[in-house]
């Protein structure tokens, strides 16, 4: 206590640390713009490719900017009593307890009620409709997706197509997504095209799907739902209609027979050994309703719901190896000869 | 402070030393009833367990400090997550602040000797070593909870976790909930009723509102938690089926019941830090709070209104419009009494005359850190916003700006005002303000960088992401805040221990503080205060008549209630003195019921059932003891 050279330190100290403050400030906004960036590959909230998107854009900036008020206000406040702090006496307003109780009630009550029946208003009795699961028989596209550890089943109704952890749909095309689960709870999440909304085992829920233009948009698994919660990606493509059309017929046929011979034998593996037990192809006897449908598999961009890019050398990985590729899934290892692997490799590949 | 005592006064201050000493060493901390004391045990091991959980956080950092880390596998990553939360909360946070900073500082502030159930205090204290320990039993057999802190069906359900680690997690709880209710309920009745006489209502400060408040806001969420762990407990061992859809249960109800609790404890966690913001606030400004009553009231309010909120927590879970409206609305309303106290302290600092000194650093970072919480917390009362926003990133920003900036700011602050009064000595001055810069932009630059990554689709709870989704620079600025933030808290820590050792001498009021605890020696006797003082406002150190009263009642001998273990009741509203109560002393029996406790919990995890009904005869034996043995007094 008192002592003239600590004190001198600590006020070096002090101000140093105000101009890193500053520093940083900068830094956190120059941070928050760059991030308004679109990143290629990414599944920003802040990019919206449908209208329910853009609602809560607006509604974010909006909310931004009056917080930014907010703040800015406050912190003026406490760089006054800063400046103050050497001043004698009290202040005017502080030898009048009214006064400060006014100042207590204008900015803690009027000011904030003011502000929060403005923001219910615009959010929870205007967005809210805006962003709202279809009603029955709005839509006349209808997906359903069931959420599996870890990865999406996606099933047209009306049609034969099951696929997984692609998406197709119509681009400008309202689409009702029927949501469910067949284990725990996962959370459907598309940020670029709508709000997110949980799958619940027992609560089947809906949300819209529509895209402004055609692309494809990355979403993402948003409840803990285990080991792999973070490797339970998706992409929704949005398609021209013709586009949509042609795909669907496709997931629709059955396995079409295998033209090479090492792909004919590599089926007879897939049967034989235990890939069947898991995985359905229609069109065979392989039936498994544990993993993925497979029967179009070498159409899909990735495998094991986005963990890898779909080619030779990381399906070769992920079959050898998928306890190493997505540690905690439930595909074991299998025990194949080489030629066996090569003829397995070969039948996957030729799934179209 | 120390003049020379008559002879008389010596002689009274002798006997009162006397009776009130623990017994010297191990054996004295095993079986004291001094909430000073018991307060202290709660701070170490409370700051173990932070300790612990600032562990698991860098772990975490270090895991995501680049994308595909290899730092944890996915399993431990998420043991490490969910014990994170689960030891911040409720092996630091509410101990910390309940058991530590409530213990020791109330019945200081109201002038009374002890709590009023001074052996539930202790037995409080060891039920709560014992949840930690058990809890972390978990993780140290490779059973670490890992199905978050949240802890969600099915997920948790037998089906999808079959190890013992959920098991861990609700034995665990409802074991410290045992702890956390026992305190709630000492405090609400030393609150009402061990007052000083004169200190009504009017005149209790403000620390005290917030744990009142804390205190029932605690006996009536816990059950709810007790009794969705009791459900999780009775489907997994019985095959019971709450939460199993397939026989008819419902996996929402886990998420109710949770929420139900979850979201008073917000207000449980914060509440204490408010109290203690209320207390730096007038002494470093040199004024009275702002808008006093209207303080009191709105803690108060934030507690009961913190009840009626928790579905906006499931947003997302497909509820109808209109429930979601309804809470939403609810959610707004709380915004106004948290937005009054924040006015209050601000108007206070403003009018004032700020003394910008360690403890005035950490509320003002505090302040900062609030409103940062506070704002992005009303993002969230915007249904489509929180519906696109929840379980990602910008939410774990948010509740970290709340609970570490809010809540855990506060108390370290607490830490350095009241170091001086706990231990006599002062801290280092410059290296206490050198702490808070490192542990103030370490938190900043960890946490507001989770916003941008959060609007950018960064869900929670991942254990890693892809380097294509462009959140790698923003997770490197989270993890580097990190560790500076962690070493800002080292440099605290340093700072308390080496001024333990060789800091200056302090005097009773250093600051020049406004509360009753001030008055008395640093450290304070075990007795507390010689002569029970008595108060005419709510800032008793500001009347020095009073306090001069005080030393000269001593020397009368009035108020000094040394025929035993005494001190005074006084009635509830206006706190007038009703009779002197007898308070029970030291007594062994407390650790041994809880030690018993432990027993119960132990073997209801490994299904021992006949051994826990021999734990739970022993226990109610030494219930009967603990009731029965009044050892002599000196």
């Amino acid at each position: 206590m008192g002592n003239p050279g600590r004190e001198l330190r600590g006020q070096r100290v002090a101000a140093a640390a105000r101009r890193a403050l500053l520093l940083a400030g900068v830094g956190c906004t120059l941070l928050l713009l760059a991030g308004c960036g679109q990143s290629e590959g990414g599944q920003s909230t802040l990019h919206g490719e449908s209208d329910q998107t853009r609602k809560i854009i607006h509604l974010w900036w909006g909310m931004l900017a009056a917080a930014a008020v907010v703040f800015g206000g406050a912190l003026l406040l406490l760089a006054i009593a800063y400046r103050r702090r050497t001043r004698e006496g009290l202040p005017a307003i502080g030898q009048d307890e009214d006064v400060s109780t006014g100042l207590v009630v204008a900015f803690g009550v009027v000011i904030p009620v003011v502000c929060l029946v403005t923001l219910f208003f615009i959010s929870d009795i205007g967005v809210v409709n805006a962003t709202s699961a279809p009603k029955p028989g709005q839509t006349r596209m209808n997906v359903s997706v069931v959420g599996h550890q870890w990865f999406w089943e996606v099933r047209y109704p009306g049609t034969t197509a099951v696929t997984a952890n692609e998406i197709h749909i119509p681009v400008k095309t309202p689409v009702n997504v029927r949501l469910t689960s067949a284990d725990v709870i996962h959370s459907f999440w598309v940020p670029e095209l709508n709000k997110k909304v949980d799958m619940l085992p027992g609560h089947p829920n809906n949300v819209l799907l529509y895209a402004d233009t055609v692309g494809a948009y990355r979403g993402q698994c948003a409840e803990f739902c285990g080991l792999q919660h973070a490797n339970m990606a998706m992409t929704v493509y949005a398609d021209p209609p013709a586009k949509f059309k042609a795909w669907l017929a496709n997931m629709s046929r059955p396995l079409a027979p295998p033209a090479s011979p090492q792909a004919k034998a590599g089926e007879q593996v897939f049967l034989t050994q235990q890939c069947a037990s898991c995985h359905t192809i229609r069109g065979t006897a392989a039936r498994g309703r544990i993993g993925p449908d497979l029967t179009h598999l070498a159409t899909r961009r990735t495998l094991a719901a986005l963990t890898i890019p779909n080619d030779r050398v990381h399906l070769a990985d992920w079959v050898a190896n998928p306890q190493r590729v997505k540690p905690g899934n439930k595909m074991p290892g299998l025990n194949l000869t080489g030629t066996q692997f090569q003829q397995l490799l070969a039948f996957l590949q030729g799934l179209k | 402070m120390t003049t020379a005592l008559r002879p008389d006064a010596l002689r009274r201050v002798e006997r009162l030393g006397r009776i009130w000493e623990d017994r010297p060493g191990v054996l004295g901390w095993l079986t004291t009833t001094d909430h000073k004391r018991i307060g202290l045990l709660y701070l170490f091991t409370s700051l173990a367990f932070f300790a612990a959980g600032g562990t698991e956080a860098l772990l975490i950092r270090t895991q995501l400090i680049v994308p595909n880390g290899s730092t944890l596998s996915p399993a431990a990553f998420n043991t490490t997550m969910t014990m994170h939360g689960v030891t911040m909360i409720f092996l630091f946070v509410i101990p910390i602040s309940t058991g530590a900073f409530g213990n020791y500082l109330v019945p200081l502030m109201i002038g009374a000797r002890d709590m009023a159930f001074p052996r539930l205090n202790a037995f409080s204290y060891w039920v709560f070593l014992g949840s930690g320990l058990f809890i972390y039993a978990g993780v140290f057999t490779g059973h670490g909870p890992n199905a978050g802190w949240f802890d969600y069906v099915p997920l948790a359900s037998r089906t999808y976790n079959p190890s013992s680690a959920i098991d861990f997690y609700a034995l665990g709880l409802i074991f410290n909930s045992i702890s956390s209710t026992a305190a709630a309920v000492n405090f609400i009745v030393t609150i009402f009723k061990m007052r000083a006489p004169g200190m009504s209502l009017n005149r209790m400060p403000l620390f005290c509102y917030a744990f009142l408040a804390v205190s029932f806001a605690l006996v009536f969420a816990l059950p709810a938690l007790s009794v969705d762990c009791a459900f999780l407990e009775l489907d997994r061992r019985l095959g019971f089926s709450f939460f199993d859809p397939a026989h008819g249960g419902d996996v929402l109800l886990w998420q109710n019941l949770f929420w139900i609790f979850g979201h008073p404890e917000v207000y449980i966690i914060i509440l204490p830090a408010f109290g203690i913001a209320t207390s730096i606030i007038p002494t470093f400004t040199r004024r009275r709070m702002v808008a006093f009553p209207m303080v009191a009231l709105a803690e108060i309010l934030v507690a009961f209104i913190g009840f009626g909120v928790w579905a906006h927590h499931m947003f997302s879970v497909g509820l109808s419009t209109i429930t979601t409206v309804y809470f939403a609305a609810a959610s707004m309303i709380v915004v106004i009494p948290s937005a009054i106290q924040l006015f209050a302290w601000l108007t206070t600092l403003v009018t004032g005359r700020p003394i910008f000194k360690t403890p005035l650093l950490w509320i003002i970072g505090f302040i900062v850190f609030f409103i940062i919480g506070g704002l992005s917390g009303i993002m969230f009362a915007a249904i489509p916003f929180d519906q696109q926003l929840t379980d990602t990133y910008f939410v774990v920003a948010h509740f970290h700006f709340i609970i570490f900036g809010a809540a855990v700011f506060p108390l370290l602050g607490g830490l350095y005002y009241w170091f001086p009064k706990v231990t006599g000595r002062m801290y280092h001055e410059g290296v206490g303000k050198l702490s808070f810069w490192l542990s103030f932009l370490g938190s900043a630059l960890a946490f507001f960088p989770m916003h941008i990554v959060g609007l950018l689709g960064m869900p929670r709870r991942v254990y890693t992401y892809s380097p294509q989704v462009g959140w790698a620079p923003y997770n490197l600025a989270e993890s580097i805040g990190a560790y500076i933030l962690a070493a800002g808290l080292v440099l605290l820590v340093a700072n308390l221990v080496v001024s333990y050792f060789r800091g200056a001498p302090a005097p009773a009021d250093p600051f020049g503080g406004t509360t009753l605890e001030w008055s008395t020696s640093s450290p304070p006797p075990p007795y507390n205060y010689a002569v029970i003082p008595t108060v005419t406002s709510a800032y008793p150190m500001w009347d020095v008549e009073d306090r001069e009263e005080d030393v000269r009642k001593l020397d009368r001998g009035e108020m000094v209630l040394e025929e035993g273990h005494e001190t005074p009741a006084s009635t509830v509203l206006d706190a007038n003195l009703d009779e002197v109560l007898d308070m029970p002393s030291d007594s062994p029996w407390p650790v041994v019921s809880a030690l018993m406790i432990t027993g119960i919990f132990a073997m209801l995890l490994t299904g021992h059932l006949i051994a826990m009904c021999i734990f739970l005869a022993l226990f109610a034996l030494s219930l009967g003891a603990w009731h029965g043995v009044e050892p002599q007094e000196a």
